[in-house]
């Protein structure tokens, strides 16, 4: 535990404290990046983009040995990646465009022939005579160990640039996301735009393959996203949540694996993000499941009650657990079922309300006032004291419970 | 005579009638939105065909027709939403690429996810986006010409309320106040009034209304032929191909509104629309 926090605290050495500034931002740019992607919902797109950077991995690593090079300059093979995922991304576009193939069918497409293609193209380099081929696999699930300070700086000035590119764009993409035929209209180019994203998902992407490795990006694209749509209802915000959410993960897992011997990396970055969602899938103030739970309850609670009332009201039995159980427990039932005092006068008025809320359906007809009729609002949220009086004037006859009705 | 097979309806037109050209030459010029030779097609099936429109300026008008006849598709496409077959589309005899501004959309309120992230006011903040530039800052002048569109369809109360929470017909309103925003010479509508509750319906119509007296041009989609004649000046009937185009008086007639459903629309029904006899 207390090398987690020596690691925390950056001081697990050098190429640990490396690794994990670098995964923080390319953290804080896939999440900022993917929260789009999220929003337009097309995040199964990325996942086809970040297969297809394998076969630009191998012909890049084969041109460099062609050339004299070792054939793993980080920036070469990045290159090669980008160019590769840039026309797996066309094809998907194109194909869901231009055929009348579903974009899901064309992302299997894609995703399994240039994965597989690269698989391919990898198992010729193992069997080559010339460069220095180990480690190149390390791009599939991502791998720290050796990790360089130059790469290190890929990462931040890629990442830095992600993030950047998302703050000026993020109006035309959030535009493009929420109603793209409204953007067309307003004379936006709303494929630009689309391609826009995908080129920043991309670029996140293949700066995360070294960290993260190809398979699992997909999962800091999207995961961060997903997680600040449950603490927040403004698109800016999730984006920026998304960013730090995003950052801890990739920090804190790089940390876990720096202090950990032989602890992978990306996938504990992944663990970590996929621990944040858990917890706000559940615990989130009002989109999580405990508080959909609770709100449930509560109005269950509340017809209960109010059907439990009118039932008293008109003298007919309860046989209803929930509703006993409701009444009994607020003290308007005694055990045995009968009405207490106060039981008899929250009934009344119960039964009152009803018969103003009727009267205020024929007064107001036309108003918006009357479709807030629920049985569950209380008369008093909705009308003024004197109209409440007028309905009781309309109403006439005996007001029996006089000085309850404010309670 | 002419043999309707040979030649579509528009070419005979100009081919009888020697004044025509000159005449439409010059409602091109004035009309806020003119569609010549309008194709649209979803494979081989056409889903407009060579339609012809020229919406009138400073008035109302209401595009009529059956589903599926191409009613939203011809906006759309128009538009540039959705691809062209082929077609011209000018505003005020310019084309519409350098028009667009002079343009308001309010797309159907179903062809969005309501539980998207954002609130009432940065939808209509939406509509500025062209003053504020793809990249400026949203200052205190926009909000409050915001705040001031929401205000005219009812709304200033729901500014910072997140969308999904809206009933129907205040997301319709939300929609509109994006329109006004934009502070456009056409207002394209697509099924404003489909299935919001009648407070809205007449919100809505007043603000149509007090944008015609503006002087601008309202255009939309429209479904219920009972409030035809009170909410518009003019119609544009469409099957996939059009069927009549006019004032109400001239052009909603029980001869084109069956030529437009065809035996869809009962004889009874369009006898309870109270509308001009059109003599035959």
């Amino acid at each position: 535990m207390s090398n987690i926090v020596t690691a925390l605290f950056l001081g697990a050495g050098y190429n640990a404290a490396l690794v994990g500034i670098g995964a923080s931002l390319l953290g804080f740019a896939a999440g900022a990046a993917g929260t789009f992607l999220f929003l337009r919902k097309r995040a199964l797109v990325s996942d086809a983009v970040a297969h297809a950077t394998l076969p630009g991995v191998g012909l890049a690593f084969m041109l460099m040995v062609f050339l004299g090079g070792d054939g793993r300059n980080l920036v070469g093979l990045l290159a090669g990646s980008m160019l590769t995922a840039w026309i797996g991304l066309l094809l998907v576009e194109w194909m869901a465009r231009r055929t009348r193939l579903a974009e899901d069918a064309a992302i299997g497409a894609v995703l399994s022939v240039f994965f597989g293609a690269g698989i391919v193209l990898l198992t010729i380099i193992q069997n080559m005579s010339q460069g220095r081929q180990a480690g190149l696999e390390s791009f599939l699930l991502g791998s720290t160990a050796g990790m360089l300070f130059q790469d290190a700086v890929v990462i931040a000035i890629g990442g830095t640039l992600a993030v950047l590119a998302t703050y000026v764009l993020r109006r035309p993409m959030t535009m493009v996301a929420f109603d793209a035929e409204y953007a067309a209209a307003s004379g936006m180019n709303v494929r630009r735009i689309d391609l826009t994203m995908m080129g920043l998902v991309m670029a996140v992407t293949v700066i995360g393959l070294k960290l993260v490795g190809l398979i699992l990006i997909v999962a800091m694209l999207i995961i961060p996203a997903v997680t600040a749509r449950f603490w927040t209802e403004r698109s800016d915000r999730v984006i920026w949540s998304a960013g730090i959410i995003g950052a801890v993960s990739g920090y804190v897992g790089a940390a876990i694996s720096a202090s950990v011997p032989a602890m992978p990396t990306g996938p504990i970055i992944v663990l970590v993000c996929a621990g944040l969602f858990l917890f706000s899938l559940f615990f989130a103030p009002s989109r999580g499941v405990a508080a959909a739970i609770i709100r449930h309850y509560r109005f269950q609670k509340r017809v209960h009650w109010r059907q439990g009332l009118l039932s008293v009201s008109r003298g007919e039995p309860i046989h209803d657990p929930m509703t006993l159980r409701v009444l009994r427990k607020e003290g308007l039932l005694r055990a045995d079922g009968v009405a207490t005092e106060a039981g008899r006068a929250r009934a009344a008025k119960i039964a009152r309300d009803e018969r103003r809320w009727d009267i205020a359906r024929e007064v107001h007809q036309d108003a918006g006032l009357t479709g807030r009729y629920d049985g569950l609002t209380p008369i008093e949220d909705v009308f003024t004291q004197d109209e409440i009086d007028e309905f009781d004037r309309i109403i006439g006859g005996p007001v029996s419970v006089q000085g309850q009705g404010a309670a | 005579m002419i043999t309707p097979k040979a030649t579509p309806s528009g070419n005979v037109e100009l081919a009888f009638d020697q004044k025509r050209p000159a005449e439409t030459a010059q409602k091109i010029e004035r009309s806020p939105l003119a569609v010549r030779g309008l194709t649209v097609s979803y494979g081989q099936k056409p889903a407009v065909f060579s339609v012809d429109a020229t919406f009138e300026p400073e008035a109302m008008t209401a595009i009529i027709g059956p589903n599926g006849a191409g009613k939203s598709t011809l906006l759309k496409a128009s538009l540039g939403v959705i691809p062209r077959l082929s077609g011209d589309v000018t505003v005020f005899g310019q084309p519409i690429e350098l028009a667009r501004e002079k343009i308001a959309y309010v797309p159907q309120r179903a062809s969005v996810d309501w539980d998207f992230p954002t609130t009432v006011i940065d939808v209509v903040l939406m509509g500025l986006y062209r003053s504020v530039g793809l990249l400026g800052r949203i200052k205190g002048v926009h909000r409050a010409r915001a705040l001031d569109c929401l205000e005219r369809v009812g709304m200033a109360d729901f500014s910072s309320r997140q969308i999904g929470q809206l009933s129907g017909g205040q997301q319709q309103r939300v929609f509109l106040a994006r329109a006004l925003a934009q502070e456009a010479e056409l207002y394209l509508l697509d099924e404003p009034f489909a299935g919001v509750d009648a407070a809205t319906e007449r919100a809505i119509i007043n603000v149509l209304k007090g944008l015609k007296e503006r002087r601008k041009a309202v255009v939309a989609v429209h479904h219920d032929l009972a409030t035809v004649q009170a909410y518009f000046d003019h119609v544009f009937l469409i099957n996939v191909r059009k069927i009549a185009e006019g004032p109400v008086a001239d052009a909603f007639t029980a001869d084109s509104l069956h030529a437009t459903y065809g035996g869809r629309l009962a004889t009874a029904h369009i006898d309870q629309l109270n509308i001009a006899d059109s003599g035959v």
